[in-house]
Formats: C-alpha cells, structure tokens, sequence
C-alpha cells in the first residue's frame, strides 16, 4: 500500500467534476462508459473511466440528456418554490375583515367598557369622559384572551394572570406591555370605524396619536 | 382548621414551608426514614385527604380527571424519596463501618442486558399497560368544547406535568420563561454525566458521599418542580388568583397589587430621583445585578466556601455546574420577590421588548 502511491492519486483527484454535475450523474455513466472503454482499457483502465466527465467526451446525445436532466430540475425547483410561496396566501381566509365599522359613538355609555365587538373582532370599545378608542383583546404576554371584570375595573388574563386597567395600561402579572389600541375614525354615516391594520403602543409613545384615539 | 391551611397556603408560606420540609427531611433523614416515622407521615397524608375530601371544593378540585396524576405523583414522590433516603442511611452506616453497600454485597457481579433487564421491563410494561386501560375505561378523558380564540377558559391551565413550566411564565417573559429556561434545563440535564464525573454513588445509594448533588437534585426536583405543580394546580383559582384549599373559587377574589419595577425601587425609593430617561442608564443597576449574579457569585464561591469543589472538578466544569446552579436559584428568588414585594422585572428594557 504504501509503495503505490502514486497511482491512485490521479484518480483522487479527478472526483469534484462528478460532484460539480449532480443532475447528470444517474444518467451519463450508462452511456458514456462504453464509448470511452475501448480506448482507455489497455493502459490505465481506472483513471481512463474517470475522464470520461470531462466535456470533451461527451456526445451530443450525452449533452441532450445532461440539458434535460438539468432543465428538469430547475423547472421543479422553480415550481416548488413558487407552490411553497404560493401556499402562505390561501384562497379564502375565514378571517373577520380587518376593518368594522361599530355603530355611533352615542350608543357607548360612558365609563364602559363595551364587550359587544369582543367575539367577532377581538376588540373592546371603551368610552371614557373624552372619547372612545379600541382595545385589542390579545394579553401582551402570551396572546391569551383576557375578561373585563366589572367589579374590579380591570381586564383580568386567566393564563398567567395579567391585570390591565381601562385604559389598557399593564399592572399586575407578566404581561410587559400595555394592551395594543386600534385605529378608530367616523364614517361619513357618522358611525364609528375601528381599523385593525394600525396598532398603536403605549410604550411606543402612539396612543398620542391622533387616530389612536376619537373624540366625542 | 380549614382557615388554618387556608392561611398556610399563601404562596410564600408555602412555598417556604415546602422547602424546609425538604430540607429537614435530608438534615434529620435518619430520623424521618424510620420506617415507623415514615409509616406515621403516610398515615398523616392518608388521614389528611380523606378528611379534606368532605370539603366539597377540595373533592371537586381533587378529583378533577385532570387531577389525578397529579395526587398519584405525590405519594410516588414521597415514597421513592423516603426509599432512597432509607437505603442511604443503612449504606451510609455501612460505608461508616468499612463494609461495602448493600448493593455492591447483594449483586457483586454485573447481570445481563437479556433476560435480566429486559425480562423485567417487559412485566413492568404489561403491568403499566395494565394500569392504563383500566384507568382509561374508569375515568372519562377530560375533553371539552371546541377551542375558541375569543374566549379563554377561565383559569386555563395547562396539563399537569407541564404546570411547573406555566408558573414560571408568571414571573418571566415567554421568550426566558418559554424557549431558554426549558432549554436550560433539558441541556442542563444533558450535561450531567460530563459535568459530574464523581464516580461515588454509582450503582448504590448513599447521601454522605455526596450531599451536594442530592440536595440540589431534591431542590430541584422536589421543591422547584413539583411544588410548583401542586401550587399551580391546587392553589390557583381563576384569573390565576391564589387560594387556599378550602377556599371557595370566587371569580371576583380582589388582589390589589401593583407591579414594580427594580429601576423604580432603585431610582425612585432608593436615589429619591425620578428615572433616567435613557434606558440604558435607567436599567443599569438591574442589568449589574443580573451579571454580577452570574458572574461574580461563581467566582466568589470558588474562592471561598466550594474551594475543594474546584480542585475535584476543575475550572470548567465547575463554571458550568454554578451557572445552571444559580440560575435554578433564580427560579424561587424571583418568585418569592414577586409574592412579597410585587417587583415585576429586575430588568425592564420595554425599548428592546427584554425584560429579566
Ligand atoms: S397570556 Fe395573558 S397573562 Fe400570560
């Protein structure tokens, strides 16, 4: 073993052509091993074999199947990609329309919280002696679903136990922000419009904003 | 009585009675592993739910299908703990005396994978299969209405042997509390082997020859996960409000608590100055404290009381043994801050979403 050396470092060394023509691979042995055996048999046989991948002994066939193989992967490779990209926008969502409009700012009493857009939009609508604005009802801990407790004055999480106040403002438990508000507007129809699309953070300094919050 | 355990099961109290619970019972194990002391304690147990069983909110809550494991857990725990205390204490004895263990006496010759092992696994796999189908058939699987996003039952728990990890999302973020505590401790228990490579202990029990590990496995284990599972399920009512054992769950129980945070204590009660505005400057001394309990303690320690621990294990292992150790420790120093000063996070870095 160790007094030849020599001989099979020409075959080490031909190897990453094979791996530079991955899509060729299965198909060209079959048809190009023969071709190229005559010649090379009475010397060297394995180096020989291994120069059959150098492009100049590949036929025109040879380069028919290699284009083939190779226009086949990439068209497969492009139709995944496009079907994996295509599979995050499903034809219909189930979603309730990010936007709603929620009635006359008159129907809220003030000091309420108003529970009546919670099941189908995730909102709470509360009027303070100022105006109205939109609360999310996702617990900016984990995403949980909190309750208005009437008698307490706060939204109370059930999961780990994060209590906000009316104004959506964190107090007790983990959660580490305030609630999130909504875009609210009036219509023309004079009816109140809560924009899910535009958040608004406390601790971003947004609910100063003017459409974080709507004047009556 | 009732208002008695009531009173005991305030979190704090409980959560301290736990401990010295377990901690005595590793001091004094000589005492409690006497089969007669031991046999009392059961009887103690036995005697306390069944009595506790007439109050109908603790039978409600105990025998939730939810529940069972849970009661099932307790007394496996008390019963593995005190076998393997007991069988300590006679090797310890032994060892005293210049004898081999006991096990090393009983099998002094290694046995088979197969039949031994393997022919004991399967019965213990049948009896388990067992067990199962008939506790399938007796007690109805706990399923419930559809899931819906807009309502969150209330409390919402999660199963029972994931309880531990849903108290400690009360004290923490989820990204800490959620992804990197738990990958702590799966890694943390993957680095066992490496991380302790004291070959006393193997293959027998013993406490004397390694006091160190034992006690934190039993903090560990004991105190930190399943004291959390008995309080997350029997002590936490809705909105996840405390209550005692033979508290009626009332939905409207007030907690008037207001979190703090450590800048505030720091800044405002501390300094008598309002906050620095720069967040950086405002989350400094919590941000110190935090490293400083991570870096400093180890180093303190291996200088003084675990010198002889560094010597044994070297620099490295005993780096990483300590980290996982304080960090553990973390877990009920937060908590108990939490219970009594209401402190919400040492670190509260709103700007960048990290709190600690
Ligand atoms: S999700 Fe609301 S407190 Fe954790």
């Amino acid at each position: 073993m160790a007094d030849t050396p020599e001989v099979p470092k020409p075959a080490g060394a031909i190897p990453p052509p094979i791996v530079a023509a991955p899509a060729a691979a299965s198909v060209a042995p079959a048809s190009a091993a023969p071709v190229a055996k005559p010649a090379a048999a009475p010397l060297k046989p394995r180096p020989k074999v291994q120069m059959v991948w150098e492009p100049k002994e590949l036929h025109r066939r040879d380069w028919m199947l290699v284009g083939a193989w190779s226009l086949f992967a990439v068209a497969s490779l492009l139709s995944t990609i496009f079907y994996i990209v295509r599979f995050l926008f499903p034809n219909v969502t189930y979603e309730p329309p990010l936007q709603f409009k929620a009635g006359l700012p008159t129907e809220y009493a003030p000091g309420r919280v108003d529970e009546r857009y919670k099941a189908a939009f995730g909102t709470w609508i509360v009027r303070d002696d100022r105006g109205l604005y939109a609360l999310s009802t996702t617990c900016t801990h984990l995403g949980c679903t909190p309750n208005w407790l009437e008698g307490e004055q706060k939204f109370k999480c059930p999961c780990h136990g994060s209590g906000f106040r009316k104004s959506g403002i964190n107090f007790e438990g983990p959660a580490p922000r305030p609630l999130e508000r909504y875009r609210v507007g009036l219509a023309d129809d004079g009816q109140m419009i809560v924009d899910k699309s535009v958040k608004f953070q406390e601790e971003k300094g947004e609910w100063l904003n003017p459409e974080a919050f709507l004047y009556v | 009585m009732k208002d008695f355990f009531n009173a005991l099961a305030d979190p704090s109290r409980f959560f301290l009675i736990f401990t010295v619970a377990v901690l005595a019972m590793l001091r004094w194990r000589e005492f409690f592993t006497a089969p007669k002391v031991a046999l009392t304690i059961f009887a103690g147990a036995v005697i306390f739910f069944v009595w506790a069983l007439k109050d109908p909110g603790f039978k409600a809550n105990i025998s939730k299908p939810d529940n069972i494991p849970i009661i099932f857990m307790l007394f496996l725990v008390g019963y593995f703990s005190w076998l393997s205390l007991y069988r300590a204490v006679k090797n310890d004895r032994r060892i005293d005396r210049g004898e081999l263990p006991e096990e090393a006496v009983e099998s002094p010759k290694k046995v088979l994978v197969w039949p031994d092992l393997v022919y004991s696994e399967f019965i213990c796999m049948l009896i388990g299969t067992a067990i199962l189908v008939i506790w399938a058939i007796l007690l109805k699987a706990p399923l419930e209405e559809p899931a819906n996003p807009n309502k969150t039952p209330n409390p919402s728990k999660a199963p029972w042997y994931f309880l531990g990890l849903q108290e400690m999302l009360v004290y923490f973020d989820p990204w800490l509390a959620g992804v990197i505590l738990p990958g702590l401790i799966v890694n943390g228990l993957m680095a066992i082997p490496y991380v302790d490579t004291n070959p006393k202990g193997n293959g027998y029990y013993t406490f004397k020859e390694r006091p160190f590990a034992i006690t934190s496995f039993f903090f560990g284990f004991v105190v930190l996960w399943v004291s959390m599972i008995i309080l997350m399920t029997f002590l936490r009512g809705p909105n996840q409000a405390f209550f005692g054992p033979f508290e009626q769950w009332n939905l409207h129980k007030v907690e008037p608590t207001v979190n703090i945070q450590f800048s505030q204590i720091f800044w405002q009660q501390w300094l008598g100055t309002s906050r620095p505005i720069n967040w950086l400057m405002r989350e400094m001394p919590g941000i110190l404290l935090v490293l400083g309990y991570l870096a400093v303690t180890p180093i303190v320690l291996a200088k003084t009381v675990c010198k002889k621990m560094v010597t044994q294990m070297g620099n490295p292992r005993f780096l990483t043994m300590m980290i996982m150790f304080l960090i553990m420790v973390a877990m009920p120093i937060k908590m108990v801050l939490r219970w009594t000063c209401n402190l919400q996070f040492i670190v509260n870095i709103q700007e960048l979403a990290l709190n600690i």
